[in-house]
C-alpha cells in the first residue's frame, strides 16, 4: 500500500488544508519542522525517553482470561494504554507534540479537549517541560469533567470555557483554532487527534503508532503471530489510528472502529460518524462528518465527552471507504454494560471511551474461534468517568448488574 | 481566467471608485440576520448610505474565522433556517427590490461543497452575484471553485493574510477580481489595533498585484475608516455593522418597528463614513 498522506496532505482524496489563511504559513512550518526533527535521532531520543521513564513505557499487552472465559470464543488481550501516566493514550501525543514545541522555540501551547484526558496530558506536559499553557474546553464538557478541569488547574494550566455552539468538544476546537489564529507567532497548538488540518493527522498518528508498534512486538513474544482482530473506539480517531496503523499492510489482521451510537443510530443523538455521516470539509480536512443536506454540521451526543464530535480522522475514512477498516457502532447502553463486564471480570474499570471498543468486542468475541486472537485497545481509565457511570447506573452499586 | 475579467460588476465599481479617487465602503452583512425580509432592507439602506460593494455572508455552524459577534448573527440567521441557495434567491430579490451595488458571496465550503458547486455558482450568476470569498479555501484547495467561477462569470476573491509571506506573490497571481487583505492575525471582529506591519503589508501585497487591494477584519470606526482609505482601495466593513444590526434586532423582527432598526442602521454607517 502507498505511503499516506501524500505531499498535498492527502489519505486518498481525504484530508488535506481548510483553513483560514492566517493559519497556512503556521502549518507549513509546523509540517517542515516535523519532517526535520523527527529525522534527528536525539528528538526520538528526548520522546522515547520520557515515554518510557516519565510516562512508563511500554504499556502491557494483558491476557485477560477472566473476560476471555465469559464471553467464551477468541482469546482476548486488551493493550493497556490506561497504565499510562496520566491514565489515557493521549499522553503518547502530547509529549511528543510538546517536544516539537520546545524545538521550534514556542513557549506557549494550547489544546482542546472533551473528556479531559488530552486537556490533562497537555497540562501534564506543559508543566514537565516548562511551558505556558491555556486548554478549550466546552462549558457542557466541564460540567461532565469537573475532576478533569481541577485537575488541569492544579497542572497549572488555564481552563478556558468555551460557550458557543454546542458548548462541547466540537467547539472546543473552533475556539482553539480561533484563538491560535490569534497568537499563532508565539503559541504552538497541541492538536489532540488524529483530526484536523494536514500535517496534525500525520503528526499525532505518528505519536500514537507506538501503541500499534508495540503491540505487534508483544503479540509476535507472547503468541507467535498476528492478531486475527483488533478493536479499537473511535471519536476523532487517534487511539484507534496509533494502534492500526502498523497493521494496515498485515491483510489478515481486521481491523475494526467502535464509534459512539448514543441514543442509537437510527436517533437524532449519536456520534455515529461513519456509520451515519457523509464527506465534507470540517475543522480543516475532508473526511467524514455528520451534516445535514445544506451542509451545517450536526450535533453529535455520546455518553462519553470524548467521542461526541461529528468529525473523524481523515485517515480512518480512507481506511474505511478502501475497506481495509471496518467501523461499527456502540449504544451509550452498550458501553455502561462494557463498563461493569471489565470491571467485574477483570478490576479492570475503562473509560467510557475505551468501553464502547469493549462493548463490541463482547459481541464479537464468541463469534470468533478459540483457537482466534482478539486485541482491544484500552485506551483509558475510568477514574473521570465514575462520576457520570454513577449517575447512570442509579447510584448504588447494588443496582449494578 | 482573463475572460472572467471582463464585464464583471466587481471589476466595475473599482474602476469607477479609482476615478473618483475614493476607496470603496464594502459592508458585509450575515444573510436572514435576524431575519430574512430585514436583509432586503438593510442592503437598501447600505446603498443608500454610499456602500459600493456587499459582502452577503453565508450563515454556518462552524464558522472559523469568525469571532463572536458574526457567529452569532449566524446563530440568528440559523433559527430561520437559512441555507446557502436561499441567501442567492435573496440576493435575487434585493436586486428585483432596486439594489444595483454588486454583491459577492461569502461561505465557508462545507455549504458550498454539499449544495454542489457548479449548481451554487450558476444560481450565484443567475442571481446577479459577482464574485465569491470562501475563507477557509486556500489557494491549493480552491481549483475546483476556481474553475466554476470562471466558467459562469464570478470572481473567486483571495484573502492574504499578514502571515503569508512568501505566499503572497503565488496567491495573487491566480487572483481575480481584488485581493482581500486581512488587516491583523485573528477572527473578524471589531480591534483598536492592527498588525505592526499592517502598511508594509499593504503595501507588498500592492505591489505583488496588479488587481485592487481590500482591508477588512476589524475596521469600525470613522478614524479607522479614514485611516485606509487613502491606500487601499476597499475597505470591508464587517462586525461593526453587523453588532449594529444586533443591536436593533428587536426593531427590526417586527414590521411595524422596522423603520426605526433600520434609521439606527443608517445613523451609524453615516457616521462610521464620517459623514
Amino acid at each position: 500500500m502507498k505511503q499516506w498522506p501524500d505531499e498535498h496532505g492527502r489519505f486518498g482524496q481525504f484530508g488535506g488544508r481548510y483553513v483560514p489563511e492566517t493559519l497556512m504559513n503556521a502549518l507549513m512550518e509546523l509540517e517542515d519542522a516535523y519532517r526535520r526533527y523527527s529525522a534527528e535521532p536525539d528528538f526520538q531520543e528526548e520522546i522515547r525517553y520520557l515515554l518510557r521513564e516519565y510516562s512508563g513505557r511500554q504499556t502491557p499487552l494483558y491476557y485477560a482470561k477472566r473476560l476471555t472465559e465469559e464471553l467464551g470464543g477468541a482469546k482476548i488481550y486488551l493493550k493497556r494504554e490506561d497504565l499510562n501516566h496520566t491514565g489515557a493514550h493521549k499522553i503518547n501525543n502530547a509529549i511528543g507534540q510538546a517536544v516539537l514545541a520546545k524545538r521550534m522555540g514556542k513557549t506557549k501551547i494550547i489544546a482542546e479537549t472533551g473528556a479531559g484526558q488530552h486537556g490533562v496530558a497537555s497540562a501534564t506536559v506543559a508543566a514537565l517541560l516548562g511551558l505556558e499553557c491555556k486548554v478549550f474546553m466546552g462549558e457542557e464538557d466541564m460540567r461532565r469533567q469537573k475532576l478533569n478541569v481541577f485537575r488541569m488547574r492544579l497542572l497549572g494550566a488555564e481552563v478556558v470555557p468555551v460557550t458557543s455552539g454546542t458548548r462541547t468538544l466540537k467547539d472546543a476546537c473552533n475556539e482553539t483554532l480561533r484563538y491560535w489564529v490569534s497568537h499563532v507567532q508565539d503559541t504552538y497548538y497541541i492538536l489532540g487527534s488524529a483530526t484536523g488540518p494536514h500535517p496534525y493527522p500525520m503528526i499525532v498518528r505518528d505519536f500514537q503508532r507506538i501503541i500499534g508498534d508495540e503491540t505487534k512486538a508483544q503479540i509476535l513474544e507472547l503468541e507467535g503471530r498476528l492478531p486475527d482482530a483488533i478493536v479499537a473506539c473511535v471519536g476523532g480517531g487517534s487511539n484507534a489510528i496509533g494502534m492500526f496503523y502498523p497493521f494496515v499492510e498485515d491483510q489478515a489482521v481486521r481491523l475494526i472502529g467502535v464509534e459512539a451510537a448514543g441514543h442509537g443510530v437510527d436517533t437524532e443523538q449519536h456520534a455515529a460518524t461513519m456509520s451515519k455521516g457523509s464527506h465534507g470539509v470540517f475543522q480543516g480536512s475532508f473526511s467524514y462528518l455528520l451534516q445535514d443536506e445544506y451542509g451545517q454540521v450536526l450535533p453529535a451526543h455520546s455518553i462519553s465527552a470524548g467521542l461526541d464530535y461529528p468529525g473523524i480522522g481523515p485517515e480512518h475514512s480512507y481506511l474505511k471507504d478502501a475497506e481495509r477498516a471496518e467501523y461499527v457502532p456502540a449504544t451509550d447502553e452498550e458501553a455502561l454494560d462494557g463498563v461493569q463486564l471489565l470491571s467485574r471480570t477483570e478490576g479492570i474499570i475503562p473509560a467510557l471511551e475505551s468501553a464502547h471498543a469493549i462493548a463490541y468486542a463482547a459481541k464479537l468475541a464468541p463469534q470468533m474461534g478459540k483457537d482466534e486472537l482478539l486485541v482491544v485497545n484500552l485506551s483509558g481509565r475510568g477514574d473521570k468517568d465514575v462520576e457520570a457511570i454513577m449517575e447512570h447506573l442509579g447510584g448504588s452499586a447494588d443496582g449494578v448488574h | 481566467m482573463e475572460s472572467t475579467k471582463v464585464n464583471n460588476a466587481i471589476d466595475e465599481a473599482f474602476a469607477a471608485s479609482r476615478k473618483r479617487g475614493e476607496a470603496l465602503f464594502m459592508p458585509f452583512l450575515t444573510v436572514g440576520d435576524p431575519e430574512p425580509a430585514a436583509t432586503i432592507e438593510i442592503l437598501k439602506v447600505l446603498e443608500e448610505c454610499g456602500a459600493g460593494m456587499v459582502e452577503l455572508g453565508v450563515p454556518y455552524s462552524d464558522p472559523l474565522a469568525d469571532g463572536p459577534v458574526i457567529q452569532r448573527a449566524s446563530e440568528r440567521a440559523l433559527r430561520h433556517r437559512i441555507t446557502i441557495r436561499q441567501c442567492i434567491a435573496i440576493a435575487k430579490e434585493a436586486r428585483e427590490a432596486g439594489v444595483t451595488i454588486p454583491f459577492i458571496l461569502f461561505s465557508y465550503y462545507n455549504p458550498v461543497l454539499q449544495t454542489g458547486i457548479e449548481l451554487v455558482m450558476q444560481e450565484a450568476a443567475e442571481a446577479g452575484i459577482s464574485g465569491l470569498i470562501i475563507p477557509d479555501l486556500p489557494h491549493e484547495e480552491d481549483g475546483p471553485a476556481r474553475e466554476a467561477c470562471a466558467k459562469h462569470g464570478l470572481h473567486l476573491i483571495p484573502l492574504v493574510a499578514p502571515t503569508s509571506e512568501q505566499r503572497i506573490q503565488r496567491i495573487v497571481s491566480k487572483a481575480s477580481g481584488f485581493i482581500y487583505c486581512v488587516s491583523s492575525l485573528g477572527v473578524t471582529g471589531m480591534r483598536a489595533q492592527f498588525h505592526d506591519g499592517i502598511d508594509q503589508f499593504l503595501n507588498t501585497v500592492k505591489q505583488a498585484a496588479s488587481l485592487p487591494i481590500a482591508i477588512g477584519f476589524g475596521i469600525s470606526n470613522a478614524e479607522q475608516f479614514k485611516r485606509f482609505s487613502g491606500i487601499c482601495d476597499g475597505i470591508v466593513v464587517g462586525s461593526a455593522i453587523v453588532h449594529q444590526i444586533e443591536k436593533s434586532a428587536p426593531l427590526l423582527d417586527s414590521v411595524a418597528e422596522r423603520e426605526r432598526g433600520l434609521e439606527q442602521i443608517r445613523e451609524f454607517v453615516l457616521q462610521l463614513r464620517g459623514q
